[in-house]
């Protein structure tokens, strides 16, 4: 009777770089693959930053969608009051960038985690009544106890799975370390929620912890960031929020098919931001496995393949791995390809071709060295020893500074002086800002694509 | 470089039209992607039953059309489906690629043969090279100044972009233009001249058009434009008349191995202009490893083309050798040439050309090869060789 109406889900492309040449003998095979969604059937007819509380055009698509805000309410956001305040503040404009349609609660977090809004272990569905009943009861949070995130987590993930919305995400606010809970079972919670629901996580003011705000948009395949005054956390609570509404499908899994015989060395999500996905591998089939993407709107990302494939002799070709971005069926049967790309292997005994790297490759191979670079180089200068920080950041300098990162080199020149970016000479500065140091930390995994 | 399910144009439940992205149908909602291709799709696509055998034995090869080329679109390996040649235990994907061991298929242009009275043709990838990137077209017509055989051949320049497709391409345009200009009796050599120039037109418009579908990306080669050589040979009554650009050649082989054997073309090469400028002996220039690169070939990039052609009066019956440098890297000489051409080369062109073949291979088959064979004179009208 009722016709099914397709699925809203963006046209997805899939490009291929690489160099397919091998020398004989040669078994490593390096590619990157470009992924681009776009243009969904229900693409917005409104630009995108134009959104005001309720007023949504009608052609506006409602996306499929839940969403729970977790906000910390620990004893210490009463230091400065402010923070508090513009806590609640940001709240209040991410619920008001909710398109109507849209289910979604509100947590408050603390060595527990409570619902805020609208209570009773459900979700509202977004509208004019109940956005403004939400900001209302925003009005009753106040800050006092301890962190355990993980209690939220689970209490996100709970709220969500009452709903049978494609995407389901959270937004995570906190300020402090997680200290009323074991490292283990924040571990745990995160376990237990991945592939469940998507999470941005924010850091806001310097006490919190950058391992743990990053460990958790990693592991729920969110973006993770600083916010360290708590006045601009509005507008960066807007803008997650309409970047959660522009997704239009979830649970994307990329796919690697590779030959019997072959090893899968690494795959990694290396645009916008450095991901490793090699250990998130889920088998799919005899010699296929999924690593989970999360969900996409009108974006588009790069991942670093490597695969090693059993040698064949000079002159032969081979399919080294398919790689297609699937989506599961609701029923289970085999999941929708939504696009796929070939990585090749071709053996030849023309030195030139077989040495000569992709430029894709090469570049998003010192991007991942950078990342490294600056993670080690904070991990060092905090423990002390100069020579190896020294060391560490200079080639993190050099890096940012050949791939044209400009970004990462002011965060860099925060902290270091820098005497030679060509060359990567600087010198350790002695005061440094914990908002500069934790800054170049969390963004240090943002990379830049390459000019095309 | 995207692959997306095969398209349908209408709905197969409901025959609402679809647009060529939908992965599901707008009136309906069925789900297209578990819809399976139309029966003959694949084979629609160029795809080759695998277990067509490539016609190799002595005396089992049908007989060929009259006219024999190798297309000018890339031909791809087996049909979707069938078992790999590679391990014998996966099936073969849509792409061509064993779901196994993820092997590539051997593809139609691999290895070719033509037969017809007067001329015989083999191409072959060779043992080092992934892809067959020669190609050639042959042909004998019977017009009123009697019958008339064209052997073109061509070699794609591996360090430019697609070179398969420019000796395709630079084959099939040659040898359509001699085949015209003969039966409206222009004169051999005026034919090879303008058939040369319209094959460097053809190639040099592959620079232009974009490649007929997405290509991999080669980026070290991205930068040169298509380019091949190119070889003809046209036997006319008592007439032989070879024209030529960079380092394909042709040569004459008589039937009593007493006479003189000779080569035909003068190389666009380094090593030949070396030779010839009397800087080098020809060991010397040979050995040198610029020996190979050649100062003249047909693309957008080349300077001028400048078609060389020359006729002879061949006073004694014999063969003509038409290749590539994948064959005559492996005899060079005129006389080691003759010495590999089996003595009964002229009654059983496609052994020749096959015993010539294995000779290339032989020696390491580093480089594709390519060799036609025309008798001298041609077979008479009635006289086929089957």
């Amino acid at each position: 009777m009722a016709s099914m109406s397709p699925p809203s889900v963006p046209r997805f492309s899939v490009e291929v770089y690489q160099n397919v040449n091998l020398p004989e003998g040669g078994r490593e095979v390096n590619a990157i693959v470009t992924v681009t969604a776009a243009g969904g059937p229900g693409e917005p007819s409104l630009p995108s930053g134009s959104l005001s509380p309720g007023s949504f055009s009608p052609g506006g698509h409602a996306p499929d969608a839940a969403v729970v805000v977790m906000v910390d309410c620990s004893g210490s956001m009463d230091y400065p009051p402010a923070k508090m305040r513009n806590a609640r503040d940001a709240t209040a404009a991410a619920i008001d960038a909710l398109r109507d349609g849209v289910a979604f609660a509100v947590v408050a977090g603390t060595h527990q985690a409570r619902e805020v809004y609208p209570g009773g272990g459900r979700l509202a569905v977004a509208d004019a009544t109940t956005r403004g009943q939400a900001k209302e009861a925003l009005r009753k949070l106040g800050p006092g106890g301890g962190t355990a995130i993980g209690t939220w987590l689970r209490l996100a993930d709970r709220l969500l799975s009452s709903s049978d919305a494609s995407i389901r995400h959270g937004i995570l606010l906190t300020d402090g370390r997680n200290e009323h809970e074991e490292p283990e079972a924040l571990r745990a919670s995160l376990d237990a929620c991945a592939g469940r629901f998507t999470c941005d996580a924010r850091g806001v003011g310097t006490d919190w912890e950058v391992k743990e705000v990053t460990g958790i948009a990693s592991a729920l395949l969110g973006s993770a960031d600083i916010v360290a005054d708590p006045a601009a956390l509005a507008a960066d609570f807007t803008s997650m929020m309409e970047t959660v509404m522009g997704k239009e499908v979830g649970d994307v899994s990329l796919r690697l098919w590779t030959p019997q015989g072959a090893e899968v060395l690494f795959v990694k999500q290396m645009a916008p931001t450095v991901e490793e996905l090699t250990d998130r591998r889920s088998a799919a089939g005899p010699r296929a496995s999924d690593y989970p993407t999360g969900s996409w709107g009108d974006e588009s990302r790069d991942y670093h393949v490597c695969v090693r494939v059993p040698s064949a002799h000079v002159g032969q070709e081979m399919l080294a791995a398919r790689v297609s971005l699937v989506l599961p069926t609701p029923d289970g049967a085999s999941p929708h390809v939504l696009a796929q790309g070939l990585v090749r292997a071709v053996w030849t005994d023309d030195l030139a071709a077989s040495t000569s790297i992709n430029p894709q490759v090469a570049h998003y191979t010192g991007q991942a060295e950078l990342a490294q670079a600056i993670q080690q180089g904070l991990d060092l200068r905090k423990s002390g020893d100069v020579d190896g920080a020294t060391a560490k950041l200079g080639r993190a300098v050099q890096l940012a500074s050949r791939s044209g990162h400009e970004d990462t080199a002011k965060l860099l020149a925060k902290v270091v002086d820098v005497v030679d970016a060509a060359n990567g000479t600087v010198r350790l500065k002695t005061k440094v800002s914990e908002e500069a140091e934790m800054t170049l930390e969390t963004r240090s995994t943002k990379t830049v694509r390459v000019k095309k | 470089m995207s692959q997306l399910p095969p398209q349908l144009t209408a709905c197969p439940v409901c025959h609402e039209p679809l647009e060529p992205a939908d992965n599901f149908c707008g009136g309906c909602g069925a789900d297209l992607s578990a819809v399976p291709a139309a029966p003959g799709r694949a084979r629609a696509d160029g795809w080759r039953q695998p277990d067509t055998p490539v016609v190799r034995g002595a005396d089992d090869y049908r007989l060929a059309p009259p006219a024999g080329g190798v297309p000018t679109q890339p031909a791809h390996g087996a049909t979707p489906g069938g078992a790999c040649a590679a391990c014998r235990s996966g099936m073969i994907d849509k792409d061509g690629y064993c779901e196994h061991c993820g092997h590539a298929q051997p593809r139609e242009r691999d290895h070719m043969e033509h037969e017809s009275a007067g001329v015989a043709a083999v191409t072959d990838r060779g043992l080092r090279h992934h892809r067959n990137e020669d190609a050639y077209a042959v042909s004998t017509t019977d017009l009123a100044g009697g019958r008339t055989v064209v052997a073109v051949v061509s070699d794609g320049v591996s360090s430019a972009s697609r070179p398969d497709e420019a000796s395709a391409a630079a084959c099939a345009a040659a040898h359509a233009a001699l085949v015209e200009d003969l039966e409206r009796g222009a004169p051999p050599r005026e034919a090879t001249h303008r058939a040369i120039v319209l094959a460097a037109e053809a190639v040099a418009g592959l620079a232009a058009a974009p490649a007929p579908r997405p290509r991999e990306h080669e980026h070290y080669r991205q930068e040169n434009a298509p380019a091949c050589t190119i070889v003809s040979a046209i036997v006319t009554g008592d007439l032989l008349t070879v024209g030529w650009v960079g380092d394909s050649r042709a040569y004459w082989v008589p039937d009593d191995r007493a006479t003189q054997p000779a080569r035909l073309t003068e190389d666009d090469s380094w090593a030949a202009q070396m030779v010839a400028a009397g800087l080098m002996s020809e060991a010397e220039a040979y050995a040198d490893e610029r020996a190979h690169a050649i100062t003249g070939w047909l693309g957008a990039d080349a300077y001028e083309v400048e078609p060389h052609t020359a006729s002879y009066h061949p006073d004694r019956p014999g063969v003509v050798i038409v290749c590539t440098d994948g064959l005559w890297n492996y005899a060079e000489s005129a006389e080691h040439m003759a010495a590999v051409v089996p003595p009964d080369a002229r009654t059983r062109p496609l052994e020749c050309a096959r015993r010539l073949l294995t000779h290339a291979l032989d020696g390491g088959g580093h480089d594709n090869v390519t060799v036609a064979v025309l008798p001298f004179p041609a077979p008479r009208e009635g006289a086929g060789s089957a």
